[in-house]
């Protein structure tokens, strides 16, 4: 059974339909591409998937549960984390705290166990500590952990939210274009990075990414939006060889 | 790395506590050695008052980061349940437990009204939820001037029109008239002992779980949602909790004055605005600078007494000055350069 | 009926007065960004610069009014100059918020300083006498009020949507560094808004006082949220919302004070606002934002 399925999904603006009849099957431990043309509906998508827009027609299926038109919070909670393509930090907060709160729901305690400063809450801050800067590590921002989150150049702070997002334990990664404004260098690293949590953590990933780079290193299939609708699907060699989407691209810059 | 993080926290909260028993201590000495004045002296439990409303505003506006401009309210409902409950158990209480329990039922009161009102409140945004919850406040204080609770034999019924109140017996909540006669329980002390808890309960709030999930939600709202955070419940707790402790510097209040009226002057917007000020004079957000800005805009006034009739134009000027000063780009940029305390800013990349 | 109507009438009238104060709100509101709190005791300058030439002085009502509009315009400018420009670029609408309190504080306590706490007795200015129509009496002040009112409403729409600087208050009030881009000077925007606000403030201070004829340092504090309430309930940034919210606003309050109970009217007044924010979180004319994912 596939990890996520997707299914005749649309929604639709006023008169625009920013995304029809999508269709998408990931495995599990997959690394998925979604690459398209500026205004395609990617992130359109992104935000169907996370329960951010409702969709107007389709069904979303995470790991054969029916997750359609639930809430943002439900979905996290269902399995499905991301990351932002405007970067989304808690910018007046700590790196480490940052990675924290994905750890949220996975270190429960009372409130009141808080303000009377109990045993459990000692005890599962500590576990919530080393947990989070296991994650840092992996990202190696763990020498920045007191860091404001909002001091840490861009390259970082969108590893941040990677390990912000894998703080909460998802089945399924949504990365929303992770290279973007990054130099070489870093793409470089992040490429390390996301393998790194695929091998480890077993992680299924679905992103975004102008990359080309990239989505041709580490894309296993890819599906190409243009104008809300799937242009091509497929094998990454295959998909990128199609004349269409080499029509789309051209004159598309690869910001 | 992990024992630096926690004990960077703890070391502020601990600097925070520590000021608050320190100037309790300095105050109390003062006060044995006879340095401190009738008047000053009645000022101390205002100020105890002030600063607790200080550190509950500040867990709305600078924690949650709502606005809200109607925390006198909430300090009115705590004032007039309190001192309702002062009345009612004045002759079959002694003074200890009857003004614990007091102080409990103005916090809890308060808190449902705050619960209540939080409900569709929080649901606005921005200016919106602002002037709502100024609206809340604002009708607060009007029902409570057209609120007459009395007893009839043993029974106790309440009345919003004068006329029906002529028949009880005896007025606890009078109207326009308030509450009389609540005892005068309110101590230096004990107006200590409220900020202290207040400020304990907040900085162990704010270094949590839940603490964390509400700057989530005041930093970034969407995502905190992404990463599985139920905003409502949270924007719930920071309020409800908020109003608890307005309530309870309401109870105190009430204990220290001789009749308790829903004036303007008391519970209207111009004093939930006045803790607005505290709150963002004192660094929004930060507990321990929302208490020093309660204690120095309260003391301004008193410290300009020798200029007379000018004093209120002088702070209103001095408020204005610390504004501009605190928040203007190029004076910040002055400050931070020649400031040879702080140290410098680590360069980023 | 007769008297339903005649209270009616009477709503129309503090409402127009609401309305004026509101528009003021409003537009430095959509321009500047910012709640100005200190608007309301522009009503209250206004107010005693009139009376000060038309009692004390007893110089002609017409030179008083010129005066009061005058001065408050001169005020609204200056306020701006030197209490809120310098916090433009701070990046904290709490800070301005804060500000424009101290600047209130500053005018009332300035008033008392000048006049006195005691109540001045503000001889209405209007010239017209009480008007009767048939079962209808109407005093000449709310009448003026109405019909002031709507001129200056409609001078505004004139100015804002066939001029140049009307044209470019739009622009600021839309995108302020793309406003800058096109040359628009914003600097010289806010000003002109300021401007135009606190006269307008001063306009509604000799009407207010007009129509209650006591004149106190504290005259504009209430008038004042009530106007930022009514800007509010139309959907703030909307002129025509303020406009709607402040004649809703002045029925409502009348009709409460009249038929439920007076001393509720304030009650009944906010209770009106939270449920319209309730059901239409962005006022009656509000645009809704969405913000972008």
């Amino acid at each position: 059974m596939a990890l996520l399925e997707v299914r005749n999904l649309a929604i639709q603006f006023g008169g625009l339909r920013a995304v029809d009849d999508f269709e998408l099957t990931i495995e599990k431990g997959q690394l998925y591409g979604l690459i398209g043309p500026n205004g395609a509906g990617k992130t359109t998508v992104f935000n169907l998937l996370t329960g951010e827009y409702k969709p107007t027609e389709g069904i979303i299926k995470l790991d054969g549960q029916d997750i359609t038109g639930r809430s943002t919070v439900e979905i996290n909670r269902a399995g499905i984390a991301r990351t932002f393509q405007n970067i989304r930090l808690f910018k007046q907060l700590s790196v480490l705290d940052n990675v924290k709160i994905g750890l949220h729901n996975q270190y429960p305690y009372p409130t009141a166990a808080a303000i009377f400063r109990l045993p459990s809450y000692f005890k599962t801050e500590k576990a919530m500590n080393e947990k989070a800067l296991e994650l840092l590590k992996v990202f190696h921002l763990e020498e920045e952990a007191d860091t404001l989150s909002s001091n840490l150049p861009y390259g970082k702070q969108r590893k941040l939210e990677i390990a912000r997002a894998m703080a909460t334990n998802p089945k399924l990664l949504l990365l929303d274009e992770p290279a973007a404004g990054m130099n070489p260098n870093e793409t470089e690293e992040l490429m390390e990075n996301i393998a790194y949590i695929r091998e480890h953590f077993g992680m299924t990933i679905l992103l975004i990414e102008h990359d080309m780079k990239l989505v041709f290193g580490i894309c296993e299939e890819l599906t190409v939006l243009n104008f809300g609708r799937t242009l091509a699907q497929g094998e990454t060699r295959e998909v990128l060889a199609n004349p269409e989407v080499i029509k789309a691209y051209l004159g598309d810059d690869e910001d | 790395m992990k024992k630096r993080t926690l004990t960077k926290a703890t070391k502020d909260n601990f600097a925070t506590i520590a000021m608050i028993v320190v100037l309790y201590a300095a105050v109390t000495i003062a006060a044995q050695a006879g340095l401190i004045n009738s008047h000053l002296g009645g000022l101390l439990v205002p100020l105890c008052v002030y600063a607790t409303m200080a550190v509950s505003l500040n867990l709305v506006v600078g924690i949650l980061g709502e606005l809200s401009l109607g925390h006198a309210g909430f300090m009115c409902v705590g004032a007039f349940s309190a001192a309702f409950f002062s009345k009612v158990t004045e002759a079959s209480m002694n003074t200890f437990p009857r003004f614990f329990l007091a102080i409990l039922v103005g916090g809890i009161v308060a808190g449902i009204f705050g619960f209540l009102i939080g409900i569709p409140v929080l649901r606005l945004n921005g200016d919106y939820l602002a002037i709502v919850t100024l609206a809340f406040g604002e009708i607060i204080k009007n029902i409570m001037n057209v609120l007459y609770v009395g007893k009839v034999g043993n029974s106790i019924r309440f009345s919003l029109d004068s006329s029906a109140a002529m028949d009880m017996d005896e007025m606890i909540i009078n109207g326009p008239q308030g509450i009389t006669g609540t005892p005068y329980d309110a101590t230096f002390t004990v107006g200590f002992i409220i900020l202290l808890i207040s400020v304990i309960v907040v900085l162990n709030l704010v270094n949590s779980r839940s603490g964390r999930a509400i700057m989530a939600i005041r930093d970034n709202r969407i995502a905190a949602e992404s990463v599985g955070i139920r905003v409502t419940r949270y924007k719930m707790l920071a309020f409800t909790l908020s109003a608890v402790i307005a309530g309870c510097a309401g109870a105190l209040y009430a204990h220290n004055l001789a009749s308790l009226i829903a004036t303007p002057a008391r519970f209207g917007y111009n004093m939930s605005i006045l803790f607005l000020v505290f709150v963002v004079l004192g660094g929004i957000g930060s507990t321990r600078g929302s208490i020093i800005a309660a204690v120095i805009l309260t003391l301004i006034p008193e410290v300009l007494r020798f200029i007379g009739d000018y004093r209120m134009l002088i702070y209103a000027v001095i408020m204005i000055v610390m504004m501009i000063v605190n928040w203007n780009p190029k004076s910040r940029a002055f400050i931070e350069a020649h400031n040879p305390f702080r140290k410098k800013e680590k360069e980023v990349q | 009926m007769v008297s339903f109507i005649t209270n009616l009438i009477n709503g129309l009238s503090l409402g127009s007065i609401y309305a004026i104060i509101a528009i003021g709100y409003t537009m430095v509101y959509g321009i500047a960004k910012m709640l100005n709190f200190a608007h309301g005791d522009i009503i209250m300058v206004g107010a005693y610069i009139a009376f000060t030439v038309i009692t004390t002085l007893s110089l002609p009502v017409g030179l008083g009014i010129l005066f009061a509009v005058g001065g408050c315009l001169l005020f609204g400018i200056a306020i701006e100059k030197i209490a809120y420009k310098p916090l433009r670029k701070a990046g904290s609408p709490l800070a301005v918020l804060i500000t424009a309190i101290g600047v209130s504080y500053f005018l009332e306590n300035m008033a008392l300083l000048i006049f006195g706490s005691d109540p001045k007795i503000f001889s209405s200015v209007v010239p017209f006498q009480t008007v009767a129509a048939g079962p209808f009496v109407i005093p000449g002040t709310t009448l003026i009020s109405i019909v002031v009112s709507l001129i200056l409403v409609t001078a505004l729409q004139l100015f804002i949507n066939k001029t140049k600087p009307g044209q470019a208050m739009l622009a600021v009030s839309q995108d302020r560094d793309a406003a800058s881009l096109m040359g628009i000077s914003v600097n010289g925007t806010i000003s002109l808004t300021f401007a135009i606000g606190s006269a307008m403030a001063g306009v509604a201070g000799v009407l207010l006082c007009s129509a209650y004829p006591s004149l106190s340092p504290y005259t504009g504090a209430m008038p004042g949220i009530k106007a930022f309430v009514a800007a509010v309930l139309g959907g703030i940034g909307s002129i025509p919302g303020a406009m709607i919210g402040g004649l809703v606003l002045g029925i409502i309050e009348i009709l409460a004070r009249t038929y439920i109970s007076s001393q509720l009217s304030d009650a009944i007044v906010f209770s009106v606002l939270i449920i319209v924010l309730l059901v239409k979180p962005t006022g009656l004319m509000g645009k809704v934002i969405q913000e972008k994912v």
